[in-house]
């Protein structure tokens, strides 16, 4: 069955503080699975997710996720294809679709929601929505869009 | 009302819990479907949804012609971290674990 995940989080920051959090090397090596996110944002533009060094020293591969930027509208809409190359049992899973809408909200609250269009991939499902984080998987979106409103709001990520 | 009252209030009702159960199980639904699910009126359900969006438990995204409705766990998740993890955890566990063996047929 095709299955889609849909996160949506309050966070108290401008939609462009977001956005550079969602699109730059910068922001996203320090929250979530801590890897440099490299976006050309352009429509047709190039996705590389880095892996982190602890990842790479696993024996995961330097890009551990590609994609195509498909939609810009900065800083309030990214739509892209998103691959996990990380696990070779997901390559053949194919491409993703992922999509980040921020909207501003009262009293300098943005309200950030992911949708995530996985398709039939059960076991990239289960992932992303935390259920293997005891395996040593990471928690997913809930994890990483906790992970990023604490960054953003108070200048220090979760977990060290 | 703060966020967390919201999501404590939203999962102070059994019929709401029965919506997200009905999610969790499977995500991405209709009002049609979910109602059809329930013992209750159309306009019932649709309130009950309405008190989940407004708590952020459930987000909806229109797929083409659809209203589809979305399962969201993170506000359960900051909860959970807030107020679970931060205190409890360990002796919660501990608890829960006992309360499972003593009801168990296992000794």
């Amino acid at each position: 069955m095709s299955s889609t995940q849909v996160y949506k989080i309050h966070i108290k920051a401008t939609p462009q503080k977001i956005w550079d959090a969602i699109t730059t090397p910068e922001w996203t090596s320090r929250y979530g699975y801590r890897g440099a996110n490299h976006m050309e944002l352009r429509p047709g533009g190039e996705f590389r997710g880095m892996s982190n060094e602890g990842m790479i020293a696993a024996g995961a591969p330097e890009v551990g996720v590609d994609g195509e930027i498909v939609e810009v509208d900065a800083p309030f809409r990214l739509v892209q294809t998103w691959r996990m190359l990380m696990d070779p049992n997901n390559v053949p899973e194919g491409f993703t679709r992922l999509t980040y809408e921020l909207k501003e909200g009262k009293d300098g609250v943005t309200s950030l929601t992911v949708t995530h269009e996985i398709g039939d991939e059960a076991g990239l499902a289960e992932m992303l929505a935390g259920d293997l984080e005891d395996m040593g998987a990471g928690g997913g979106w809930p994890w990483i869009l906790s992970d990023l409103k604490t960054l953003v709001e108070t200048g220090t990520a979760m977990t060290g | 009302m703060d966020d967390d009252d919201r999501v404590f209030k939203a999962l102070a009702d059994a019929s709401r819990r029965f919506l997200l159960d009905l999610l969790f199980a499977r995500d991405g639904r209709t009002l049609t479907e979910l109602e059809s699910e329930l013992e209750m009126s159309r306009f019932g359900v649709m309130k009950h949804l309405k008190v989940l969006e407004e708590a952020g438990l459930v987000v909806t995204r229109r797929m083409g012609r659809e209203k589809l409705h979305f399962l969201n766990p993170i506000p359960i998740r900051q909860v959970h971290d807030r107020w679970i993890d931060k205190y409890t955890e360990h002796h919660v566990t501990a608890l829960l674990e006992l309360k499972a063996d003593l009801e168990g047929d296992n000794p």
